[in-house]
């Protein structure tokens, strides 16, 4: 809601002839300022009221993008932190693309670290402009001219930004703008700063695309088929007619589904409830999980692919001699994202082609793929990003899935009528793009002093990237790196280590799912190095410590966060707490995890959480990321898994795959190691440690060893 | 069916079929949206309003038991204990992504309306039914605390 006033008040304010300084880049790319025209992708936008407008080119689930992007640029602009607004660019990725990607989206925890330089280039490109504007009017010298909270000062001079827009505007700014030091940063690493999006999610104003409602507009829901891979050959709508609201129902141009049309989402859940619909299985998924699991365990023996460091004929000869070895396999199962806001998009049409609004992850993915569906060119499919109820990566598909079904029900419906598309809490848990099943098995030898000599790792999955655009750059010598990464690319110096990896193939949808292959490969590692540990009588914090090289830097920072988790903890030898360490996403965490046990009745009591993400841009988002990731870690391995009987998913929703309540959750402490380097991610990296620093202290507590996931498989309530 | 709904302390009219969820019939003839829909099941919380002052889960709540009672929805919400709480929510940056969060204000005003000092376990009582995939549940339970700090002054 406060976006949408802004922009209006924006569009009011321009229609009026106020003037605007619009700070971005020009049709170059370098840095260039004037009216919103002369500028083609703002990044700030400064009213004459001297209000200041961040333009985020991410979108915010929730990971704190929208105030992470809005203080880089107040930082280097000196604006007032309480008055400075925040709204989502459109869709347009020349402008406004991911610098790591080439393209629009956000993911992969990449928000901050790919703008970090850009945004707050844009902040301090602005404030040259407002102190040589302010300087000429003024006439005074430039370096006279103090900034602070939005207002200029020159000895008894003073004025807002708004004072000197128009002057500004005549300005050209320098091609690179000075930068603060990281010692003159004010906002940059300020431990309170509040969270722009918190006044409009505490009164019930802040958007989210189920909100949007456009007069005439129509809502859709899907029957899909309740085996992945099946066909509509029939349906029957007469029971559905006698539903009030209920408008038409259509089979999908694929046969996938069948689209449900009624004049509200209550009208369109129950008339979809009355159709009856047989299904062609005969290309579908029909298994059960037992299937699937032996069928993953096979897949393990003989791996399909080798991710080429050591052969694994070096590694089983290295393993051949041990003293002691170390054998265990671990099965994980399919994960739903369950993002609280169900999937949902409105689609509208313009003069030129059609605008979505929607909690959009990657408006690249949309308009490509969309674009392909409706024969329209990107530029023709207008975006309105508005904030997303949670994301952990399933509102990004390779195929835009939901954003592709609402453009096959607006095609249907006659390309006219606005409509919303609504996916159901059961949609969302049995309508696939999962966390993929993992089945991990490994071999490690170990010499009579404990010293691993060799370590055979094999990984049976489906592939992520395989079949999507992403192939070319994921896929190598038919090794899919979201399959192994965090085991192949490990910061562990393991000598004569073997990974290999075999494909799972299933007509079930498969996605990144926060933190992506990290969310397996990190259970399995660091359940097997405290496997050694204990086997060996090492200390698990000491021996990984022994397996780092400092004179790596990424191996040094590793340490360093290990180091400052078992500090944080005042953890001692023989502690009865687990402990775990994992890299991913340019960001180093560590947890040593304390719990209650009594009987077969287990408590996280406290996870002390140690992360280095280079410069800490927000500390306080940084701690909540790090909460949220713990937590949403930890009821993934207590509780979840999305099963199949005969093909069909046997969960529905929350009362059969329960979300971490209140009472599930831990205390976390968290330390920020201090850093100068580049800012890395948060949003993901504290999912991957959690769940093995617990099952790691379910280990020294029970001396019970949890390799299959969810951890309450195991005979434990976790209380 | 014609149904007179006393929301937010106004009287509203809307046509509905008995059965529908009050949750359908403020969200989408009512255009409040503040609260949400997240389950249609009564097990996340998200859709939590308060009936004559006392919280329920409007999905699973039928809107012909609602008339002639007062409904207060997130934007309805006044008072000392709601403001108490929702600044609390601010001071403590509890919200991610925001989506449940109505639902959890409303629970949190409705636990400390009727105990303006809660303990751990009663704060578990009242809150274990709303669920947050972001994992914001140290800082529910911190500004529920700071709430209730802030009504003792």
């Amino acid at each position: 809601m406060a976006m949408q006033l802004s922009r209006r008040d924006f569009l009011k304010s321009t229609a009026a002839g106020a003037a605007v300084l619009v700070v971005g880049m020009n049709s170059k790319g370098v840095l260039a300022a004037g009216k919103a025209e002369t500028v083609v992708n703002p990044f700030v936008r400064i009213h004459q009221d001297g209000i200041v407008t961040v333009i985020a080119k991410h979108f915010e689930m929730g990971q704190g993008t929208t105030t992470g992007l809005t203080t880089l640029v107040a930082e280097e602009l000196d604006a007032d932190w309480r008055t400075i607004k925040v709204e989502f660019a459109p869709a347009d990725p020349e402008k406004y693309k991911n610098l790591f990607w080439g393209s629009q989206g956000t993911g992969g925890s990449t928000a901050i670290a790919n703008s970090f330089m850009q945004y707050r280039e844009a902040g301090t490109a602005a404030r040259e402009l407002l102190v040589n504007a302010a300087a000429n009017k003024w006439g005074v010298d430039a370096a006279d001219i103090a900034v602070s909270n939005g207002i200029l000062t020159a000895g008894t001079k003073q004025g807002h930004f708004g004072d000197f827009i128009e002057q500004a505007m005549a300005l050209t700014p320098s091609e690179k703008p000075t930068l603060k030091s990281h010692d003159q940063f004010k906002l940059i690493g300020k431990l309170d700063l509040p969270r722009k999006d918190s006044q409009s999610k505490t009164d019930g104003s802040a958007m989210f695309a189920m909100d949007i409602k456009i007069p005439g507009m129509v809502y859709a829901v899907i029957q899909r088929s309740p085996r992945f891979g099946g066909v509509v050959t029939s349906f029957d709508t007469s029971e559905a007619k006698k539903v009030a609201g209920f408008v038409d129902a259509k089979a999908l141009p694929n046969k996938a589904g069948v689209v449900v049309f009624a004049k509200n989402t209550w009208s369109a859940f129950q008339a979809r409830n009355a159709i009856q619909t047989e299904w062609d299985y005969s290309a579908a998924e029909s298994r059960s999980i037992a299937d699937m699991t032996a069928s993953h365990r096979e897949l393990t023996r003989s791996p399909e692919f080798d991710t080429g460091k050591v052969s694994r004929v070096q590694a089983q000869t290295s393993i051949s001699g041990a003293a002691q070895i170390v054998d265990a396999e671990f099965v994980f199962p399919f994960l739903s994202h369950a993002p609280l806001e169900p999937l949902n998009c409105v689609i509208e049409p313009t003069e030129n082609g059609v605008k979505f609004h929607d909690g959009c992850q990657s408006p690249s993915l949309v308009q490509g793929a969309v674009g392909h569906v409706l024969g329209l060119q990107p530029e023709q499919i207008e975006i309105n990003t508005v904030y997303a109820g949670g994301s952990f990566g399933r509102r990004a598909t390779p195929i835009a899935d939901y954003q592709v079904e609402a453009a096959l029900a607006f095609v249907l419906l006659g390309e006219k009528t606005p409509v919303k598309l609504v996916w159901s809490r059961e949609d969302d848990i049995r309508g696939g793009y999962y966390r993929a099943m993992a089945v991990h098995t490994a071999n490690i030898g170990l010499d009579g002093g404990g010293k691993i000599l060799g370590w055979d790792h094999r990984i049976a999955t489906k592939s992520i990237m395989k079949g999507t655009p992403f192939e070319n750059f994921a896929v190598h010598n038919g090794v899919d790196n979201s399959s192994v990464e965090g085991v192949a690319d490990t910061l562990y110096n393991l000598p004569n280590m073997a990974v290999g990896l075999s494909d799972f193939k299933s007509a079930i949808p498969v996605l990144w799912w926060r933190s992506v292959g990290h969310t397996h490969t990190a259970y399995a590692m660091e359940s097997l190095l405290d496997m050694i540990a204990h086997e060996t009588g090492q200390d698990p914090i000491e021996m990984r410590l022994g397996l780092l090289d400092r004179a790596d830097d990424k191996q040094r920072r590793m340490a360093g966060v290990i180091e400052a988790a078992r500090d944080l903890s005042g953890w001692q030898k023989k502690d009865k707490r687990g402990f775990a360490a994992h890299f991913s996403f340019n960001t180093w965490v560590a947890v040593v995890a304390d719990i209650t046990v009594n009987g077969q009745q287990v408590h996280v009591d406290k996870l002390h959480i140690a992360v280095d993400c280079g410069v800490a841009v927000n500390p306080d988002v940084i701690r909540a990321q790090m909460e949220g990731g713990a937590g949403y870690g930890l009821g993934a391995v207590l509780r979840n898994e999305i099963t199949f009987e005969d093909g069909e998913v046997v969960q529905s929703n929350f009362p059969d795959y329960p979300p971490l309540r209140i009472t599930d959750m831990p205390e976390v402490e968290v330390a920020i190691v201090a850093s100068a380097e580049a800012p890395s991610g948060v949003g993901e990296p504290a999912v991957p440690p959690a769940g093995p620093a617990v099952a790691n202290a379910i280990f020294a507590v029970t001396g019970q060893r949890i390799t299959q996931l969810p951890m309450s498989k195991s005979g434990f309530q976790f209380v | 069916m014609l149904y007179t709904l006393n929301i937010n302390g106004h009287s509203r009219s809307v046509e509905a079929e008995p059965a529908t969820p009050l949750l359908w019939v403020i969200r989408d003839e009512l255009n409040l949206t503040g609260t949400k829909f997240g389950c249609g099941v009564a097990a996340c919380g998200a859709c939590t309003v308060h009936f004559n002052g006392t919280p329920i889960r409007s999905c699973s709540f039928p809107v012909d038991g609602a008339a002639d009672n007062e409904i207060t929805t997130i934007e309805g919400l006044r008072g000392q204990v709601a403001e108490a709480v929702q600044q609390a929510w601010r001071e403590k940056d509890v919200v991610q992504c925001g989506y449940c969060q109505s639902g959890q204000i409303m629970s949190a005003v409705g636990l400390l309306s009727s105990n303006p000092s809660p303990s751990d376990s009663d704060i578990d009582g009242a809150m274990a039914g709303n669920a947050c995939r972001c994992a914001t549940y140290v800082r529910i339970r911190d500004a529920i605390k700071l709430a209730s700090k802030k009504l003792e002054v």
